[in-house]
């Protein structure tokens, strides 16, 4: 028989999360402290749109781009939590989660030869999605002593003549990083003297704890058309199971990435985006609410890990820590598989989110304060061992 | 600090103050300090477990009676809520708008036993006009708790 795969996908390692996940699930009663989804359930009222537009039938395709309530709603939020304004006829796309969203705006917009700039760590599916789309990611190890944010030389040092995209993803997973107007000002100024374009994933937007709103860097002077936002419904209103996310961006770039979305998926289903349209309406409650609660138990384990001994730079996004566990003379990988073997409590290697991820946990906390108190506590036992065995 | 000190305890009465301290970035001493406040001013009221008794061997019958009753001068209902609410029986009372003045809760050990004690007790108070008897079957919420078995994580483990 003949090769029936495309070497060029074959050669795309899989996803580090990935092969955690099966070591996890062959473990009987792990407590895992590796979600990258919420805990809470969507809320009741939005779920119940959902149940109603079903009850009534509403059962087919909408528009390419979305239904147009739904984006109106998208355009309204964007405007009222970022001072952004985007047009929802031709600038607001309704996607399949945000990864869609990301997916299509690499495919619209890079080809061969172009570089995009990926800083790492981040999530996994960045840097195999530029692949597909045919372009040359060119990741930058991002610092911990930096908090994890993109500084000026960094971005400089990384731009050649083929450089056209920039992707950013803050607040960050897996570092649970954020950049604020500052920082995000200083990169912006590169990217319009280097005439570059910026992809921004700000799935986590809602999830900053500065106690300052989060900054959109299109919102800065310049930027807007220079810049495609992707953001969706599956961290800030716990969403994640109705796949549902968008992009809004500059009409030409959107107009082509709506040509792909047609294509490939034509439509975001149907039943999400009425309960989504609930979400955008009455939602702002729902997405403090759950800030607060996630923001306690940050720092619930930032304290936490402090007693521990084990240095954690204070996050402010997200719903992740990364501590680093440089100290202990292992790998990632090493470490969490101990942990898992020794204790049964699973968290991802950092080194699963890029090379710069090396000697660094994620750990979600998007976990009871029970469930937290139990993890941390194991992971107390297991650091203490550690240190004991060091002794000896 | 108060407000969230207060919507924490409320869902969780439990919760060792040091955990609260870092819940809210407070020091432990003023948390405890703040919540021994609390208690002196009388914002907080008591500290409650809730049980599902039919989870027991223990028997329990739960009733809700709406009571109706005639005010008295000067002191309004307030009185006759004290003769009510003396009884241990008597879980909660609540003065209530509507057909009826009262919503008492009444926890007894059977059906019967709660049964004598509207006859007997309740109805029999000066100033009580009516009540209206409605035994409790099945308690599906109470206090914002869903009461059912502990809800499974069926996310994946590791995404």
């Amino acid at each position: 028989m003949r090769d029936p795969l495309n070497s060029f996908i074959e050669a795309i390692p899989p996803s580090g999360i990935r092969k955690f996940f099966d070591i996890v699930s062959e473990m009987k009663d792990a407590i895992s402290l590796g979600v990258g989804e919420p805990d809470f359930d969507t809320p009741w009222h939005v779920r119940e749109e959902g149940i109603y537009s079903l009850e009534k039938g509403k059962t087919f395709y909408t528009s390419n781009a979305g239904l147009k309530e739904l984006r109106t709603e998208i355009g309204a939020f964007m405007k009222r939590h970022y001072d952004l304004s985007y047009d929802p006829e031709g600038e607001i796309i309704v996607t399949v989660g945000g990864s869609e969203a990301i997916d299509i705006c690499f495919r619209a917009m890079l080809e061969k030869g172009d570089e995009v700039i990926i800083p790492e760590p981040c999530f996994v599916s960045y840097k195999p999605c530029a692949i597909l789309a045919g372009a040359t990611p060119v990741t930058i190890p991002l610092q911990e002593k930096n908090h994890f944010r993109l500084t000026p030389e960094e971005l400089l040092s990384h731009i050649t003549d083929r450089t056209k995209l920039l992707f950013i993803s803050y607040p960050n997973n897996p570092t649970g990083a954020v950049m604020e107007r500052e920082d995000l000002e200083k990169i912006a100024e590169i990217v319009i003297e280097k005439d570059l374009y910026v992809l921004s994933d700000e799935i986590y937007s809602e999830l900053s704890y500065t106690g300052k709103p989060h900054v959109s860097i299109a919102s800065l002077p310049g930027m807007r058309d220079r810049t495609i936002v992707v953001n969706g419904f599956s961290k800030a209103f716990a969403m994640t199971g109705w796949r549902l996310g968008y992009a809004c961006g500059p009409k030409r770039v959107m107009e082509q990435m709506l040509k792909i979305h047609q294509f490939a998926i034509m439509c975001a289903p149907t039943t999400s985006q009425y309960a989504a349209v609930e979400a955008m309406r009455n939602g702002d409650e729902d997405i403090a609410e759950m800030r607060e609660s996630y923001d306690q138990r940050r720092r619930y384990l930032l304290d936490t890990f402090a007693e521990m001994g084990v240095p954690c730079f204070p996050a402010q996004g997200a719903f992740y820590l990364f501590p680093c566990i440089k100290q202990f003379g292992m790998s990632s990988e090493e470490f969490a598989t101990k942990l898992l073997e020794e204790q049964k409590v699973a968290v991802v290697p950092g080194s699963a989110f890029g090379d710069s991820g090396e000697g660094f946990l994620r750990i979600s906390y998007a976990y009871s304060l029970r469930d937290l108190k139990k993890a941390m506590e194991k992971i107390r036992l297991f650091v203490d061992g550690l240190r004991e065995k060091e002794g000896k | 600090m108060r407000d969230k000190i207060l919507a924490i305890l409320e869902k969780n009465a439990r919760i060792d103050p040091k955990d609260l301290a870092s819940l809210i970035g407070e020091q432990e001493e003023e948390v405890r300090k703040e919540i021994e406040r609390l208690e002196d001013e009388g914002i907080i009221c008591g500290y409650h477990t809730m049980v599902n008794w039919s989870k027991t061997d223990l028997e329990k019958a739960d009733a809700f009676i709406e009571v109706k009753v005639t005010p008295q001068r000067g002191v309004g209902f307030d009185q006759i809520a004290e003769r009510i609410w003396q009884y241990p029986e008597v879980t909660s009372i609540y003065l209530i708008s509507g057909n009826f003045d009262f919503a008492v809760f009444i926890q007894g050990k059977s059906m019967r036993e709660v049964a004598m004690f509207v006859s007997e007790k309740l109805s029999t108070i000066d100033g009580v006009l009516s009540t209206s008897t409605q035994f409790i079957l099945k308690k599906y919420k109470e206090q914002g708790t869903v009461i059912e078995a502990p809800k499974k994580d069926e996310r994946i483990l590791v995404s």
